[in-house]
């Protein structure tokens, strides 16, 4: 019979067979008896909700959208998505001042680093916190990540020309993280890239990639930002010849799945010629196109932690190789559990509970093994097992600049 | 009236539990009457659970029987009204598709109006807006006040109600005699298939309300009614693809209505002569799935990727307007036979024919009728007086006045029960734990059917709550139910006998359109059942064809 060859439904939703599994493996399921787990929220929720909309559950707020049922389940159903889309269709009104705050992490961003000795300061202070968990719901036992005092991309201009002498070039979405809080992962990204005979330039006006805006329901304004971005994208992949490399699996994720699936932007066109910089490196080593020469005292104790995206990409594999080349490094690869920030939803009063139940597992391995320091794709998780650990959190690419011996590495790449 | 002196002397006995017997016997016990009805299986078994569940506007007859037309907008503006739970207001459309002639659309919008249907035509690109799952290629729409029903809600709340004004209801009770005093009939004797016990009841008056099977009760009563028998196929898909209903403006044929019907929706139906031999065990055909998805598909293109899950056939109770040996002369109109002018036959009174939308009506003929001939001078008041569960205001509302955060399983039960529902305990956390997750079905809902609503086994429940009628077709939710049952029984063999009986009920409408995910599905619940739950192979495998 021709007819029936394939059943297709949005997100596949049909496609579940209940086997629950999905189930087993939320993060949220067994610290939070109010969510009905993903199998409930998504496929069968939305037979319900395709009903009536009346049918559509509150507690689907619950849901960190960290993807990790969608790797589990068998059949390929996007069950997050699902999850979210309905949110996205279903869900209450304008967002609340707190999540606007939370969500527009370039905005605040901006504010924050004109002022930042400033910002800091205060947002440590008791009094602050109490506001802002009293008012806000932003809870206080929670430690902020620091705002920067200039901008990485204010720093880039100062290097931008230096860029253009390599023999081959890369274009780099560093994401709102980088640019305020933390300009230094930035600026390693760019020193190994270097090394391998890469020039490195910026997006034209690069947006934030809206992962914060779209878990907060502002989905009009992640929208926007997303046709932007593509469309920086495709300049640089299309005219200027140069694929884009990011070094923050979340961005990575959300510009490449979340924008075609959950807001309906297409980037067939760009996907592929755009990936996470210790894909792009690992790679290149396989096929013989780059060399790296270490230094020869480097020692660390690594244990690397997988994101909940990263887990989704299904790319933790090259960033962990990629340690593992490091001579002078023992690595750890930590179970894959989620460490229960979820981008801003561990910031939320109401979440903090939950968020550090679902990170315990994670914490307590990490304090068992005692590494040097965790190594992790992700920002957000970075905070949270900082806060939560003590332990310090590097991005691979970090380690990698710290490790490599720079100078040989250039010349062999030359 | 009403004072009979014994437990077993009624007004009137009232056999068959359709929706014609469950409607004649709420009218009658309103009016005041003792009222007995007698079904030999569960209440909707025959073709009153076998059908689209439309809530007909009278559209589809509108050209061809008036009669009928005025008949359905008639009643369906009724049940919106007495039946607010049972009934869902889609809007309908009758779309003509480039293969179809358009002038049609003009004699049926003609006939529509004739018969007091509200059909007004519409810009394909309006329909399409309206129905976004409709055929794009559609050159003419019009739109009429269809709407669905659920057939087995609207039952259960007629059982009620009639249970509430005093009526007994004996399910699985089989009438195995008709006791007759020479010419006159003076009650029925009934056999209990559960306990295996034979009863006699007495009433001056028995209204045979049996459908198709009416024919052997006729016989019984030594009379004749001629039947004919015509079978409907129709396949049930796995969500709804449509939130209006679709109709083919066409002369009636196969597969041109797609229904939205709870969380899925069906494609209908099929029209084939059976003999009467055959009403017991339908089946469906490799032929009638590839008509309805031939033809499905052209309403709504996305069915052709849609997943099936079930196929099912019921039977019309069609009869030859009065003795017309031929069967030519056949009609899809109400036939209330009073036997005593037709064939001396006193206390007896047959009402068939018609159909789902018209059954208060029908109801409403045959408790007059049995009224006139008890002398009661009662006048019929179903066409004002709601449903119990329909008096109340709309699922959020009776959701948020009975629970503190009413979340999907308790709107989903609201929208079962209606305002019956606040009866129902979900407060603690294992009352509110789900029994059936597709349809989202709580332990709480399932202890209110077994104790409220004559649910002896697993297909009852399943008609009473939808427990088993999801994606899942009772991988997950049956084995839950067979062990609520049997704690409400105390009986773990007979819930184990049961589970059987509803996993192979289950199997034989996948069976016709097991392939693609009904198949790994169907594979998925035989592990779960004979490897997790040791539930082992009949003996016998069921009759499939």
């Amino acid at each position: 019979m021709n007819m029936q060859e394939k059943n297709i439904s949005e997100n596949n939703f049909e496609q579940c067979i209940k086997c629950t599994v999905c189930t087993v493996y939320c993060p949220v399921v067994p610290v939070n008896p109010l969510y009905p787990g993903p199998k409930q929220a998504g496929p069968d929720g939305e037979r319900l909700r395709l009903k009536k909309g009346l049918f559509f559950d509150d507690t689907l707020k619950y849901c960190l959208n960290c993807k990790r049922c969608e790797v589990a389940c068998p059949s390929g159903v996007r069950i997050g998505d699902i999850i979210q889309a309905a949110r996205i269709k279903y869900g209450s009104g304008s967002p609340k001042l707190r999540d606007m705050i939370l969500a527009n992490t370039d905005f605040m961003g901006s504010v924050a680093t004109v002022a930042a000795p400033v910002v800091n300061a205060t947002l440590g202070l008791k009094p602050v916190k109490a506001v802002m968990d009293g008012v806000l719901k932003v809870d206080k036992r929670r430690t902020f990540p620091k705002y920067t005092s200039k901008k990485f991309e204010s720093w880039y201009k100062g290097i931008a020309s230096s860029q253009d002498s390599f023999g081959k070039h890369v274009s780099y979405f560093h994401g709102c993280y980088v640019n305020y809080n933390y300009p230094q992962l930035g600026k390693d990204v760019i020193t190994v890239m270097n090394a391998l005979g890469y020039g490195v330039h910026l997006l034209e006006n690069e947006k934030c990639c809206g992962t914060a805006l779209i878990s907060n329901g502002m989905i009009d304004q992640a929208k926007r930002n997303a046709e932007h971005n593509i469309g920086s994208l495709r300049k640089s992949v299309q005219e200027k010849k140069m694929p884009v490399i990011g070094a923050s699996s979340s961005c990575m994720f959300t510009i490449r799945d979340e924008y075609p699936h959950l807001l309906g932007v297409d980037n067939k066109d760009v996907r592929d010629s755009f990936e996470l910089a210790t894909r792009f490196i690992y790679r290149l080593i396989e096929d013989g196109k780059a060399k790296l020469v270490f230094k020869k005292d480097y020692k660390a104790n690594v244990a690397y932690h997988t994101p909940c995206h990263m887990e989704r990409l299904g790319w933790s594999i090259f960033s962990t190789e990629l340690i593992r080349i490091i001579p002078g490094v023992t690595l750890t690869v930590l179970d894959s559990n989620c460490c229960g920030i979820a981008g801003t939803y561990g910031f939320k009063k109401e979440n903090y509970e939950v968020s550090q139940a679902i990170g315990k597992p994670l914490f307590d391995q990490i304090g068992r093994i005692a590494p040097d320091y965790v190594a992790c794709d992700c920002e957000t998780c970075k905070w949270q097992i900082e806060m939560s650990t003590g332990v310090t959190v590097k991005n691979p690419i970090s380690i990698l600049a710290e490790a490599l011996d720079l100078e040989a590495t250039a010349a062999a790449n030359r | 009236m009403g004072y009979a002196a014994r437990d077993n002397e009624f007004d009137v006995i009232i056999v068959g539990g359709g929706i014609t017997g469950a409607g004649t016997a709420r009218d009658c016990a309103i009016r005041g009457l003792k009222v007995l009805l007698v079904e030999r299986h569960d209440i909707a078994t025959g073709a009153t659970g076998r059908n689209h569940g439309l809530l007909h506007s009278g559209a589809r007859y509108a050209v061809t029987d008036r009669e009928s037309a005025e008949e359905c907008i008639k009643e369906n503006m009724i049940l919106r009204k007495i039946a607010r739970h049972c009934v869902e207001e889609t809007e309908g459309l009758f779309l003509t598709l480039p293969e179809d002639d358009l002038e049609y659309q003009k004699k049926f919008v003609e006939s529509c109006q004739a018969a007091g249907i509200n059909a007004k035509v519409i810009d394909p690109k309006e329909a399409m807006r309206m129905e976004p799952s409709a055929n794009p290629d559609i050159i003419g729409a019009v739109q009429v006040p269809d709407g669905a029903v659920d057939p087995f809600r609207l039952t259960s709340a007629n059982v009620i109600d009639a249970k509430l004004h005093g009526a007994k209801v004996l399910v699985y009770s089989e009438v195995t005699r008709i006791i007759k005093d020479g010419d006159t009939v003076k009650g029925v004797e009934v056999y209990n298939t559960i306990t295996k016990q034979k009863a006699e009841y007495y009433a001056p008056i028995t209204v045979n309300a049996g459908g198709i099977w009416g024919q052997r009760i006729a016989e019984l009563a030594g009379t004749k009614i001629n039947m004919f028998p015509a079978k409907g196929a129709l396949l049930i898909f796995g969500h709804r693809v449509n939130n209006v209903v679709l109709n083919r403006c066409r002369k009636p044929a196969n597969a041109d209505i797609l229904v939205p019907g709870d969380t899925i929706c069906l494609i209908g139906t099929t029209s084939s002569r059976v003999p009467f031999e055959e009403v017991d065990n339908m089946y469906v055909t490799a032929d009638e799935v590839d008509v309805l998805l031939k033809e499905g598909e052209k309403l709504a293109p996305s069915l052709a990727s849609t997943r099936i899950l079930r196929a099912y056939a019921g039977v019309r109770p069609l009869v030859a307007t009065d003795d017309d040996p031929s069967g030519r002369n056949i009609s899809r109109g109400i036939v209330l036979l009073d036997h005593e002018t037709r064939d001396g036959i006193k206390g007896f009174v047959t009402i068939t024919g018609g159909k789902l939308m018209t059954y208060r009506l029908m109801a409403e003929w045959a408790t007059d009728l049995v009224c006139k001939k008890l002398g009661v001078d009662k006048k019929c008041v179903t066409m004002n007086t709601p449903l119990p569960g329909s008096e109340h205001e709309e699922i959020d509302e009776i959701s948020k006045k009975t629970w503190a955060k009413p979340g999907t399983p308790h709107k989903a039960t609201v929208g079962r029960h209606g305002g019956r529902a606040v009866q129902i305990g979900l407060e603690n956390e294992y009352e509110a734990s789900l029994v059936c997750e597709c349809e989202e079905v709580s332990v709480g809902e399932v202890k209110y059917a077994i104790n409220e609503l004559d649910v002896h086994n697993l297909v009852d429940l399943r008609r009473r709550t939808r427990v088993g009628m999801g994606t899942c077709q009772g991988e997950l939710c049956a084995c839950r139910a067979s062990g609520l049952l049997a704690d409400a029984h105390k009986c773990t063999e007979r819930a184990k006998a049961d589970l059987k009986n509803f996993v192979n009920e289950r199997w034989k409408g996948m069976y016709p359109v097991c392939w693609g995910d009904t198949l790994r599905e169907s594979e998925y619940s035989q592990w779960i059942y004979s490897g997790v739950c040791g539930l082992e192979a009949e003996e016998e495998s069921p009759k499939t064809e």
